[in-house]
Parts: structure tokens; sequence; C-alpha cells
């Protein structure tokens, strides 16, 4: 039961984009076709995952048994810029199409705070539990994560295509309507306050 | 060389001129002292990293020179985890995660990629100097505008006690500036409003 309600909670009442205001950068620069949108989605969802794994294989066996927690930042971000790297080969070599489609958001992926953030919220939420649960939790907290982010990229994509259409005053036109429709999205998120209590 | 300085404050500003590092700008905005604190905090991590990759620069081998950048901000932001720790508990305990997402903050690598590895270490230390003040206004404003109206207060003071009334007697804050959607429409308004100005002088 608590596996729901943590992928309820990370993917909508807490989203990573529109509750937590992590990784707003591909929110606002990768959203402008749905296509786009999609494939940095998944591509987030799977290193989101992947890095939770990792992240908590190198705490549980090098950094807590050494007493080196001050280490963190660098060696989390050195973990994930290197996954980054080792995934985009493994696609290219096994799946082209695969890569074809996600080639590009992959390099990306490394400076989007929310796959360093969901791995440094694992640490802060689970660390105190036991080695499994930690671990399934903390897998669960980045698909959840990941999921959330796709799910806010393609709603704005959906509403950027069609706010090209749209006759916005010139001063508002480009990033100030998007942060606008933004703001009125997460208004519609907040909505799913209390459905996990 | 006072230009270095001068452009990050309004045309290269980070936050409303290249609309970068947003995820710090709107999370930490909810009062005035953790935009301060926030502020301080990248500034000090961007002068130290632009300074010590400008003097690196010939040094970091081409191709991989991301990985370098994100390996010199990463120690300079552990430095900055410890001192924090150490001498400021609450506003590490207020800012939270977002201190050590200063290693992927946007603004940090992109001055390293787009001025520091390609200038002497004074323009860049300059360079950081700038854009960190022109973090450092967008950030006060928009924490000013929405502790004042989201929360009735200013520096943790209430408004009303300013002007010596009652709680709740000079006027109703709109709490919803403190919460998500409020930061989103209003850096969308800011926006705005700097594309206007923009437009006007032409």
């Amino acid at each position: 039961m608590e596996y729901l309600t943590t992928l309820f909670k990370v993917s909508l009442i807490q989203n990573m984009v529109l509750a937590q205001f992590l990784g707003l950068c591909p929110f606002v620069g990768v959203s402008k076709k749905r296509e786009d949108a999609v494939g940095m989605g998944i591509a987030v969802i799977f290193v989101m995952t992947l890095a939770s794994l990792v992240a908590w294989i190198v705490e549980r066996l090098i950094l807590t048994p050494y007493e080196i927690g001050y280490l963190r930042t660098i060696v989390y971000i050195l973990v994930i810029a290197t996954l980054v790297q080792l995934v985009e080969m493994i696609i290219r070599k096994v799946s082209p199409a695969l890569y074809e489609a996600l080639g590009i958001y992959l390099p990306l992926i490394t400076t989007n705070c929310a796959v360093l953030g969901v791995t440094l919220l694992n640490q802060n939420a689970y660390a105190d539990r036991t080695a499994f649960a930690s671990l399934t939790l903390g897998l669960v907290q980045g698909a959840g994560g990941g999921i959330g982010f796709m799910i806010a990229m393609l709603l704005m994509a959906g509403i950027r295509q069609r706010l090209e259409l749209a006759a916005v005053p010139k001063a508002m036109r480009g990033l100030p309507i998007a942060f606008i429709c933004a703001g009125l999205m997460a208004f519609a998120f907040l909505g799913f306050v209390g459905i996990v209590k | 060389m006072l230009k270095e300085f001068t452009k990050g404050l309004w045309r290269e500003s980070p936050t409303f001129g290249q609309v970068l590092g947003l995820c710090p700008t709107l999370a930490v905005t909810t009062s005035a002292e953790n935009a301060i604190g926030m502020s301080a905090a990248a500034t000090f991590v961007l002068v130290l990293s632009n300074a010590m990759i400008s003097a690196l620069r010939k040094l970091f081998p081409p191709l991989i020179r991301i990985p370098c950048f994100i390996v010199v901000v990463a120690s300079f932001v552990a430095a900055l985890e410890m001192i924090m720790k150490a001498y400021f508990p609450d506003l590490d305990r207020a800012l939270g995660i977002f201190i050590p997402l200063i290693v992927v903050n946007c603004i940090i690598l992109g001055r390293a990629e787009a001025f520091a590895s390609k200038n002497g270490v004074l323009p860049s230390i300059l360079d950081g100097l700038g854009m960190g003040a022109g973090f450092f206004l967008a950030l006060f404003l928009i924490a000013s505008i929405r502790e004042i109206f989201g929360a009735g207060r200013y520096f943790g003071i209430p408004i009303s006690r300013l002007f010596g009334s009652k709680p709740g007697a000079w006027a109703q804050p709109i709490s919803v500036l403190t919460l998500a959607p409020g930061a989103f429409i209003l850096l969308g308004l800011l926006l705005a409003g700097r594309q206007w100005i923009g437009r006007r002088k032409g």
C-alpha cells in the first residue's frame, strides 16, 4: 500500500515540476512540440529510475560504511553523469531506433535537477529505513517522479501547441504566457492534495 | 572591464534575460530571507568556480570539458554545504535540497561554458559577481512580492505591525502567492513586464 501511495504522491500531488519546482529548464525548453515532450519524458523516467538504483548502491556500499556522507553531492552528480553516458552508449548499440528518438535528450538529462533532486530526496526520506524498503521505495519515487515529470511536460506541450494559434498580447508572447499556463496547471494539480493523507 | 559586471544586472540578467536557474528562483522565494541566502550561496559558488575554471581553462581537454566543469562546481558546492551546516544551520534547513542542487544550476554551468572557459581570471570573477548580483536582484524582487503580498510579512515581521494596526486590519494577504501556482504566474507576469519594457525601449 505504501508503494501505491508513494507513486500517487510523487507523480501527482507533489509533482516534480508543478509543486516542487524541479526540472524547470527542460520543462520550458523542450515542451514546444508534443513528440519532443514524450521523448524527453521517457528518457527522464528511465534515467531517474536507474539513478535511484545506482545512488542507493553507492550510498549503502560506499558513503555510509566509510562515513564520507559529505562527499554525497560530488559522488551523486558524477554517478549520474556517467550513468547517462553509459545509457546513451547502450541504447545506441542495442536499439538504434530508440537512440534516434531519445539521443538528443539524453545529454541534457545530466543537468536536469529533477534527477539529482530525486536521488537526494530518496536519501533524505528513506535513509533510516531497512535496506530493502529504502531501495524499493526509492525506485518507486524515482519512477513516479519521472512519470509526474512526463505528465507535466505532455500537458504543457499540448497547451503550447495551441497557444501558437492564439492571439496573445505582444508582451506576453513566448515564455511569459507559458509560465502563466504552468501556473494555472499548478492550480489544477493542487486539487490532488487530499487524495492521499 | 566594468561592463562584465553590469551586464548581469539587466541586459543578460540570469533570471529575466537568459531565463536560467529557474528551480531555486521559484522554490525558495517564499521569504526575502531565503532569497538572500540562496543568492549568496549561488554567488559564492559562481564566483569561485568561474575563477577556478578560467585559471585552468587551458588544461581541460575540449571533449570532456563539461564533466571537468561539473567536478569543479561540485567541489565548491560540497565546501559550501559544510560551511552552511556549520554556520547557518537554520538557513540550510530552509533551503533544503536546493543547496546541493546548485551543482546542476544552469547559470553556473552556463557561465563556465560561455564565459569563464574563454576569458581571463579577473573578467571571469567580475562576470560571476555580476551574474550573482543579477540573480540576487531577481530573487529578492520575487521574494519581496511573494512575502509582502502573499504572507503579509516582510523579513518575518507582520506588515500590519509596521503601520501600528491590528493583524489583518490593514489588508488580507493573497495567500496563493506563497503557493506553487502563484510563483509561476508571478514569474510569467514579471517576464512579460520585462518584454514590454524591452519593446518600448526598442
